[in-house]
């Protein structure tokens, strides 16, 4: 499989190959003097001898004017399709850090394109790479920073990437200019400025393939932060000496008044940047507190504030990686609260996607231009850089991580020492930095093959190893990904009772500036921010979030929202049922004949450019619902029906389904009552026997299946994914992996109620005769049941649910 | 037990911190603060606790104070009910229960200590010691932590009710239809823990130097 996709992907790489060498080939012959700008599309030159003028051209066909878009374009299609191709296969990258994939593919292609001397695509300039490659790598990282983890480390996580970067800029490029001493290696030309310029390039660590490995086996939380935020914070770092050392390597003679000024530029170039990002973080999450009403434009707020964070940054010189990450590490919390769900996911999704589109395209330009480009190949200067790599990273994590010790409560053991220092792969920013030397700087190529060459050293012989090598050391971990509302109320509290106790015995850390912070925020930040201020728990949106992943576990094993209440409601509202069909109804009615016939053609969604469609997500739940009665209907007869469906097929005399009803319609009147409703729900008097209380609620009592509490909290690795194909994929083999050694499998987690002996006997017995019966009604009574469905759905547009308890009204535009 | 005089000796001190594990410049800069607390007794009350500004705002102030005052947590001897009073060295050894992790541990020392700890949490939710937290304590807590927004005031309940649901699902796996969940038992406990490692969050920053003038 995996070498079969490898083949056809060959393929297709040689086939685009072709396709842009004919047609530069082309241009190249075609080409009038003055070549045609874009923006004049009146003016076509033609690539072919132009038709006589008196004629209308019937076919022409005109490559330069679209030449670079075009070529981009494929680009990007090629370098996402190879991550696609070994993506099929799953055990490669498992064992394989991605980046050795596209930089292999880089190879191959790099290889295809030498051998027909295809000079390698111009793309990759400065500007590009600084203003629109960076950007969305760093941005991402900055808005997927875990927040509370990075401040509660914040001083080490500084230490490291501050420090760290100068030791290691430093010390290697000190000690190459001591190698380039020694006469034998013909390398004396090279001066300090340049070595500490080649030191500053090379001591970028990159560890998008250590953070995923160590997202994988769920390392401690301690050194993921510290290893995350040393490779964000020191892209800053490194960026800044890089310029500096870029001009003073062009200067003739150093003073020690350069040195000072250089100093102090570092310091203004590094605040400036967070000052600029503060503040458009700010302003973004002002911004979003008025974007009710325009919901579809919403994440480009976010991106647009925040790329212009970048850019200001960039046009006053200071630090714009800085500026970009304060901006979306500040604006995160307030943004989130203000938009939509699905802007929310549109916004991670994007920015997930630009990323890595930027760094499959930057690791797939290393590999092509390893091969394409000249090289200057001298054993003892790369060699020696190789070495002082490993020997400088290594000694610094060593006596920093002493040093740093002293402070921590927590101090890092040397097994996480090693894995710290073990991680420091080179990667893309690395690579681009050293590409993009300027091409009058002496020694160039010797510059551009050392990096290049680090970089394959580090990520292929290290980001191989590394899994093993923590399998073996058995470095500590943590189960981070673990959501649950036990979970997160005994932490609370044990968050409290520290507080508490820090107060007690008048003590002050960082809870006590966690509590200031929280004081301020809540205070004025909140107020001023917030579209909709009310103070939330972590507890409650966590328990919501839960509400809501049980809502759609339901909905994806019952194969209806509305699968409890259709026979209450049946009786219910048969009185009160009008004559004509909701227009919702017809269209539900419409999708389900168009979906269980044979299709004809695809019916047109309604379009508006203004408006995101809301069909999608009813419409998802009819397929879904589809798919589930085929199953239950190839189950019928046995006894595999789906917990949650028995519960369902309750009989309708149970009489708690009444006030949830009424929940449901007040809800979706929208009416203040509901509120009331709730309470009269909840408010159960706590002297009635514990069995009782438990059947007085059995709908929010059914807890989804441990495994997918996680698809909420969209965590890094999760981006190939979105959440509904994730409950999609949730199958019977991804929950018994999920949760070995909890004994929760598929029937047992979702058969809660049968603990609480709500499940009657005759329940029991009837349970096959009625699934049939409830399929039976779906199929051919579409009446209150559907309609009520419809309507829920149509009044429910964002991710709310009648289960959130949440008043409607919000949501109204 | 040794309620101290005024100013502890040497070796009291010395004593205390083998047995506590806590160092010995800990030790005196705690005493300074349990004299600052008592206001120069010998012995603590609860309001005297109730007295700290800072910890007004804390929403679960009743159970961290009554934490000092139970038994469980400092008396081995005879594990069970509240005293009125506690000395320094009770002040102490439930301070201890918030000791960090130390550089070179074995694992067992490691487990006892997150046995401990939890067992600390454990007993701050079991108000009536019969080593269950039962719905109507889970409920309690809920509360108490969401105390400080009132418009949720209503959900708490629901949430500790789901809260429940979830600990006898993870903890008892598939039960009879009779079968009723009575309590979070401190062995569901540590289940739900699993995976957690309380022993590396569970901890206060005791510092080394003398800041309790700052404080009030």
């Amino acid at each position: 499989m995996g070498s079969l996709s490898i083949w056809r992907l060959t393929l297709v790489v040689f086939y685009i190959v072709v396709l842009i060498h004919g047609s530069s080939a082309a241009y190249g012959n075609g080409k009038t003097p003055t070549t045609s700008s874009p923006g004049q599309p009146s003016n076509p030159v033609h690539t072919f001898p132009a038709p006589k003028k008196e004629y209308l051209p019937v076919f022409q066909m005109n490559y330069p004017r679209i030449q670079i878009p075009f070529e981009i374009t494929l680009w990007i299609l090629l370098a996402s399709l190879a991550k696609i191709g070994f993506h099929v296969y799953h055990k490669i990258t498992v064992w394989v850090p991605e980046c050795c994939l596209l930089i292999t593919i880089g190879l191959i292609v790099g290889g295809i394109m030498y051998s027909v001397h295809e000079e390698s695509p111009a793309v990759l300039t400065t500007d590009v790479f600084f203003l629109y490659l960076l950007p969305p790598i760093v941005l991402d990282a900055g808005y997927f920073m875990p927040t509370r983890l990075f401040f509660e480390n914040c001083g080490t996580v500084l230490w490291f990437s501050v420090v760290g970067t100068l030791w290691n800029s430093i010390g290697i490029g000190i000690s190459l200019f001591g190698i380039c001493q020694i006469e034998a290696f013909g390398i004396q030309d090279i001066n300090l400025q340049e070595n500490l310029l080649f030191g500053t390039i090379i001591s970028t660590v990159d560890p998008v393939a250590v953070l995923a490995v160590f997202e994988e086996v769920n390392i401690n939380e301690q050194l993921y932060i510290v290893v995350f935020g040393e490779s964000l914070y020191n892209d800053a770092i490194t960026v800044a000496l890089y310029s500096l050392f870029k001009y003073i390597s062009q200067m003739d003679q150093v003073d020690s008044i350069d040195i000072f000024l250089g100093t102090a530029d570092f310091f203004v170039v590094g605040f400036g940047g967070i000052m600029f990002g503060l503040l458009f973080g700010f302003v973004a999450a002002f911004t979003t507190r008025f974007t009710a009403n325009t919901r579809e434009l919403e994440p480009v707020f976010v991106f647009m504030y925040s790329y212009l964070a970048y850019l200001i940054a960039e046009l006053f010189s200071l630090s714009s990686i800085m500026a970009i990450v304060t901006c979306a590490l500040t604006m995160k919390y307030y943004v989130e609260e203000n938009v939509s769900q699905r802007s929310c996911t549109t916004i991670r999704h994007f920015l997930k996607m630009w990323s890595s589109v930027s760094e499959t395209l930057i690791f797939f330009f290393l590999g092509v231009t390893t091969v394409t480009s000249k090289h200057e190949w001298n054993w003892a200067y790369i060699g020696f850089t190789l070495i002082f790599c490993i020997v400088w990273r290594g000694l610094g994590v060593l006596v920093l991580a002493q040093i740093i010790n002293n402070f921590r409560t927590i101090p890092f053991t040397f097994k996480d020492q090693f894995s710290m220092a073990y991680g420091g792969l080179r990667g893309a920013i690395c690579f681009s930095l050293a590409f993009l030397l300027p091409n009058t700087f002496p020694r160039r190529n010797l510059f551009t093959t050392a990096a290049i060459a680090v970089i394959i050293f580090t990520v292929f012989i290290q980001g191989i190893t590394i899994r093993p090598l923590i399998d073996y050391l058995n470095v500590r971990r943590t189960n981070r990904k673990l959501m649950t509302i036990n979970v997160e109320i005994h932490s609370r509290a044990m968050e409290h009772t520290i507080a508490g106790i820090e107060d007690l015995c008048g003590q002050w850390s960082h809870y006590y500036w966690k509590d200031k912070f929280k004081k301020i925020n809540d205070r004025f930040l909140r107020k001023v921010l917030i579209k909709d201020n009310r103070p939330q728990s972590s507890i409650v949106s966590l328990y919501k979030k839960l509400e809501l992943q049980n809502a759609l576990v339901l909905l994806d094993s019952n194969g209806g929202i509305s699968g409890a209440p259709s026979l209450t409601s049946l009786q219910e509202q048969k009185p009160t049922k009008p004559e004509t069909f909701l227009p919702e109804e017809v269209w539900s009615m419409q999708e389900l004949l168009s979906k269980n016939m044979y299709k004809i053609h695809e019916r047109t969604l309604t379009y508006t450019r203004h408006s995101l469609p809301n069909e999608i997500r009813t419409k998802e739940i009819l397929l879904r619902r589809h798919s589930t009665i085929r199953k239950s209907m190839r189950k019928a007869g046995t006894w595999q029906t789906p917990a949650a469906a028995k519960y369902y097929s309750l009989p309708p005399t149970v009489q708690n389904l009444q006030p949830r009803l009424r929940l449901r319609k007040s809800s979706l009147t929208g009416d203040d009552d509901g509120d009331d409703d709730i309470a009269s729900e909840i408010n159960f008097p706590p002297a009635r026997p514990r069995l009782q209380l438990r059947a007085k609620e059995p709908r929010r009592a059914l807890q989804p299946p441990r495994n997918k509490l996680e698809t909420v909290n969209e965590v890094r690795t999760d981006s190939r994914r979105t959440p509904m194909v994730d409950y999609e994929n949730r199958g019977g083999s991804a929950m018994s992996e999920n949760s070995k050694g909890r004994g929760t499998g598929t029937k047992r987690a979702l058969t809660p109620m049968r603990q609480f002996g709500l499940f009657n006997e005759q329940g029991l017995k009837n349970k096959e005769k009625e699934d049939q019966m409830e399929m039976e009604e779906f199929r051919y009574t579409p009446a209150a049941n559907r309609r009520e469905e419809a309507r829920e759905e149509a009044s429910d547009s964002e991710t709310t649910h009648p289960l959130l308890n949440r008043p409607m009204h919000q949501y109204k535009p | 037990m040794g309620a101290f005089h005024s100013r502890p000796d040497e070796n009291d001190i010395r004593h205390l911190a083998e047995k506590t594990g806590f160092s010995v410049e800990q030790v005196e800069i705690l005493h300074r603060r349990f004299k600052q607390l008592s206001r120069d007794e010998d012995t603590l009350q609860r309001e005297h606790l109730y007295g700290i500004p800072d910890l007004e705002r804390n929403p679960i102030r009743t159970q961290i104070v009554a934490a000092f005052f139970d038994k469980r947590n400092f008396d081995k001897d005879s594990p069970q009910g509240t005293v009125q009073e506690i000395g320094f060295e009770q002040f102490l050894t439930v301070m201890s229960h918030f000791r960090p992790l130390k550089l070179r541990m074995t694992e067992e020392q490691r487990e006892q200590l997150r046995l401990e700890k939890l067992q600390f949490l454990f007993n701050m939710y079991d108000l009536d010691n019969d080593g269950k937290i039962s719905l109507e304590e889970y409920r309690h807590v809920v509360y108490e932590l969401l105390s400080q927004n009132p418009q949720i005031g209503n959900e708490s309940a629901a949430i500790a009710d789901a809260a429940m649901l979830e600990a006898a699902r993870i903890c008892m796996g598939q039960m009879e239809p009779d079968q009723v969940y009575e309590g979070i038992t401190f062995q569901d406990f540590l289940k739900m823990w699993t995976g957690i490692d309380i022993e590396t969050k569970m901890h206060v920053r005791f510092l080394k130097m003398d800041n309790t003038t700052l404080c009030k």
